[in-house]
């Protein structure tokens, strides 16, 4: 399969980005979308070798830089903005796990980082998502040291709530729903982990508490309000739903109560 | 230089060693604590674990990853679960028997104090794990569920869906979350280290790269712990994620670590089949589907022909005339048998001509059985996710049809080496998880690695390091501008300068895709003795190609990925080598290590106790010289050595 390429190139956090045109051929489409970018950088590196090229005017702008790491859909490390949907066209699918049999012969492919204020890019489609992390320190855990627990069964939990709790924990933290939502808002990363919590009897206990402090830290580091238009779950690459946003709300307004 | 290798395993009864020996262990008072540094690299399970212990111990940590966060070290990806002795199945489960069963699946090359201990502390993995909030699976009384892995006999293994790594990982990385807002850890995403710093020949700090801006960095500290994971991508195709790799390892091996059997990679039976040269990584399908999958192959070559052709499906194909080869030649364990034994076994039968896709290298793994006897819906709780990640890459239904698999590069059971407190050769340097070689012997078992990680993260380096570093509380901060960083730093950048400076017509994939093809000819599930020297030979001459004609494309003080690849394969061009010369000495086969001369009548493999019953050690020289090798002997006080049979 042939392609064309319109590929955000930035050359970091800085400077100003722009769309590059790119043609890649002979593509498999048994390929991942991921190899058929490393297929698309060898060609780029192999011009940037090539002085003839260089001096006829073949500005390269060398390899396109990505993040990526498991290429099974379970780091959360890629990202990448596809013909307008994180992810791109297949459902249920981070952008690894995407395969070219879901494009058609000759088709034209954009390709753009996340594009949201808490995630600055860093180069090309690489964005920085410390944000993230900073949001899980304010108070995305049981606080609970190494040592000192009862026995695994002495805490009894039903199949169902364990069940809904690993639906919320199925996270993966790749930023989708923050890229996708009209306000760049990170409500539904942040309830999963709230909700995934609270549905627990361990993590019942600072679940109010909890709620508050990542919100507010979300807030803080400058991702919009949640207006429920539900794009975030029509992306969110492991169906994570906004039940869990309905859960954080109880859970946050349950603080405020106690305020 | 032999006698670096104490092991320091205690004297006394294999069940009361770590508990004496955590008697012996000198601690460290709060308020010296406070006062000393330590650097962890790696934040996958037994980093992330360590780091968050040493931090609520008060310590002061730095913790290292080369990803933007450390939620997403490879870890992640463990699917299937964790093993514990907890006997809640009431299965006649023990510490003993998963001693037992973890020393006998890695084929008599592994410690028995370090397995015990191991199995020892693996029930208080599980309660700290559920105390976190990880959503085991659970029986509906709310009591937690188990499952069954390979070579192992009785239900030992808890699990989270096919996520199990994901929210232990999870788990960790809260654990360590929590401790960064308390300030006792401060976190460095995306940031590679590229030295270790050694200091009156102990571990006190290292260089790293700041992959974002291209900066090189000190970093000190009074003790180093490496969490940086195995080296299984000296392959190119591997189930590890393409960013790991063996090069923190390595630096450490080339300033005095010993490095022990690197020869023994685990190569996973259940992966999905290469569809083409295009490929970059390989996909693991968890083994707890083996559980409930049954794995064959046609009896017939005619149909085998025609699957290739695809002129009938696979469902066409009646039971009669299909090879369940596992239960035919291992009844007792059936399609449970380890790793190493399956992953053999598919290749036999593709060898012998019976592969069932174009490329006649995958069989079959069948769940219409269990679907029969469970129901869809059973099973789509059990694997849903699984079966999912099959259809989107490969397009066809498992709940339909079987699924196609073949064997895959995995995990590495050699790593540095290290004693009983887990240092490694060079004083004030801890090795653990996947990076050390200390529990698996020539073979893991399913679901121990999430339990090796943690077991030493959270339980046992805790109270190991406290020995060392009450040596150092003494000591003042450690100086940075000490001639040995100043040197260090040099060299790494050095390094990074010629690597930009070859120009050269090769791009790095291309030379790492041939060091992946020697491996995997010559290296890989069967070795021989003039493979091996071959490979050793080949694997040399690439070397120089790669830096007499290497490109690597960009500059140092930026974002560059090129880079990065560049400087992890120079080290994966010196780390095969060191494997097949490992492969080439231990002229026996024992777990995932296939030596052909060494074969019983029916091609199981034959080892030599005799003369192998040792750890191979690896000293490094200098350049281009022949490392020296050092043997800790393997004394089996306990365990009876016996053929491992998963026969009868």
């Amino acid at each position: 399969m042939d392609f064309t390429l319109r590929i955000w190139r930035q050359k970091n956090a800085k400077s100003k980005g722009h769309f590059e045109t790119y043609e890649v051929k002979n593509i498999s489409p048994d390929s991942s979308f991921l190899e058929m970018l490393d297929i698309l950088n060898e060609q780029l590196i192999h011009e940037g070798m090539d002085p003839v090229a260089v001096e006829r005017g073949c500005q390269s702008s060398g390899p396109v830089s990505f993040d990526h790491d498991c290429r099974e859909g379970i780091c959360g490390a890629c990202s990448l903005y596809i013909n307008g949907r994180a992810h791109g066209p297949d459902d249920e699918v981070t952008t690894c796990q995407l395969h070219m049999r879901k494009f058609k012969d000759k088709d034209i492919i954009t390709v753009e980082p996340w594009r949201s204020k808490g995630f600055p890019v860093i180069k090309d489609l690489v964005v920085d998502r410390r944000a993230f992390d900073k949001i899980l320190q304010a108070g995305g855990f049981i606080s609970v040291g190494t040592g000192g627990v009862p026995d695994g069964n002495a805490i009894l939990i039903s199949h169902e709530t364990a069940e809904e709790s690993m639906d919320g924990a199925a996270c993966i933290g790749c930023g989708a729903c923050v890229a996708t939502c009209k306000n760049g808002s990170a409500m539904l990363f942040v309830a999963a982990r709230v909700s995934s919590l609270a549905l627990l009897p361990q993590g019942k206990i600072e679940g109010a508490k909890r709620a508050k402090a990542m919100v507010a830290k979300m807030d803080e580091l400058g991702f919009g309000s949640c207006t429920n238009t539900r794009a975030c779950e029509m992306e969110c690459p492991k169906h994570v739903t906004v039940s869990h946003i309905a859960r954080l709300n109880r859970e946050f307004l349950s603080a405020k109560f106690k305020d | 230089m032999a006698e670096k290798l104490i092991s320091k395993i205690p004297e006394g009864p294999l069940s009361e060693k770590w508990t004496k020996h955590k008697s012996q262990l000198r601690v460290v008072n709060p308020g010296n604590k406070r006062k000393l540094e330590i650097i962890v690299i790696g934040t996958g399970l037994g980093g992330a674990s360590a780091a968050a212990s040493l931090g609520e111990l008060g310590y002061n940590v730095k913790v290292f990853c080369i990803s933007d966060s450390p939620r997403r070290a490879h870890s992640i990806a463990a699917q299937g679960g964790i093993n514990a002795a907890k006997n809640y199945q009431n299965d006649n489960d023990s510490v003993y028997r998963l001693f037992y069963e973890t020393i006998k699946g890695g084929d008599y090359r592994s410690r028995e104090a370090n397995v015990y201990r191991l199995a020892e502390v693996s029930g208080n993995i599980i309660d700290q794990c559920v105390a976190q909030g990880v959503p085991f699976a659970r029986e509906y009384g709310g009591m937690l569920a188990n499952r069954s892995f390979g070579g192992a006999q009785v239900s030992r293994t808890f699990y989270a869906r096919g996520q199990t790594g994901q929210q232990l990982l999870l788990g960790a990385y809260a654990a360590l979350n929590r401790q960064i807002a308390e300030g006792t850890v401060k976190s460095y995403p995306r940031h590679e280290m590229l030295d270790i710093v050694l200091i009156n020949g102990e571990a006190k700090g290292i260089i790293a790269r700041n992959l974002v801006t291209g900066e090189i960095e000190r970093f000190g500290a009074h003790a180093v712990v490496l969490a940086s994971g195995g080296y299984g991508n000296t392959y190119f195709l591997s189930t590890n994620a393409m960013n790991s790799n063996g090069s923190a390892a390595w630096q450490c091996y080339k300033k005095g670590a010993f490095f022990a059997n690197p020869c023994f990679a685990q190569i996973h039976p259940t992966c999905i089949p290469v569809h083409g040269d295009q490929q970059s990584k390989l996909t693991l399908m968890s083994e707890s589907l083996r559980n409930d999958g049954r794995i064959w192959v046609p009896k017939k070559k005619e149909d085998v022909m025609k699957l290739r052709r695809h002129e009938i499906k696979p469902t066409d194909i009646p039971e009669e005339d299909r090879d369940y080869y596992l239960e035919r030649r291992y009844p007792a364990f059936g399609n449970l048998v380890p790793r190493d034994v399956a992953s053999r076994a598919a290749k036999e039968r593709c060898d012998a001509g019976y592969g069932v896709n174009e490329t006649g290298l995958a069989v079959f793994l069948d769940f219409s059985t269990a679907i029969a006897r469970l129901g869809v819906d059973k099973i789509r709780e059990r694997y849903g996710n699984l079966f999912q990640m099959y259809e989107k890459i490969t397009a066809t239904n498992p709940y339909k049809e079987p699924m196609m698999i073949y064997p895959a590069i995995h995990y590495t059971m050699g790593g540095l080496w290290v004693d009983y407190n887990l240092q490694t050769t060079i004083p004030g340097l801890y090795a653990i998880g996947e990076a050390n070689f200390s529990d698996h012997g020539g073979n893991r078992l399913g679901a121990s690695a999430l339990m090796q990680g943690l077991a030493d993260g959270y339980f046992i380096l805790p109270y190991t390091i406290g020995d060392y570093l009450a040596t150092q509380f003494k000591n003042p901060k450690t100086d940075t501008n000490a001639p040995e960083f100043e040197e260090a730093e040099k060299a790494v950048r050095a390094k990074i300068d010629r690597l930009l400076s070859i120009k050269g017509k090769h791009t790095v994939d291309e030379l790492h895709k041939k060091l992946g093809h020697i491996m995997w000819e010559y290296v890989g599930m069967a070795r021989n003795e003039a493979g091996l020297k071959k490979a050793i030979e080949l694997i040399q001459e690439l070397r120089k190609e790669f830096w007499a004609d290497v490109y690597v494309a960009g500059d140092k003080d930026n974002f560059n990925q090129e880079l990065e690849k560049a400087l992890r394969l120079a080290d994966f061009l010196e780390i095969g080598e060191l494997m097949a010369r490992d492969a080439l000495n231990r002229k026996e086969s024992c777990g995932g290590h296939f030596r052909e001369e060494m074969q019983t009548e029916d091609g199981e493999t034959l080892r030599d106790d005799k003369n192998f019953m040792y750890v191979a050690t690896w000293e490094y020289k200098g350049e281009n010289e022949t490392p020296e090798l050092h043997k800790e002997p393997l004394n089996y006080e306990n365990i009876k050595i016996a053929t491992r049979n998963y026969k009868d």
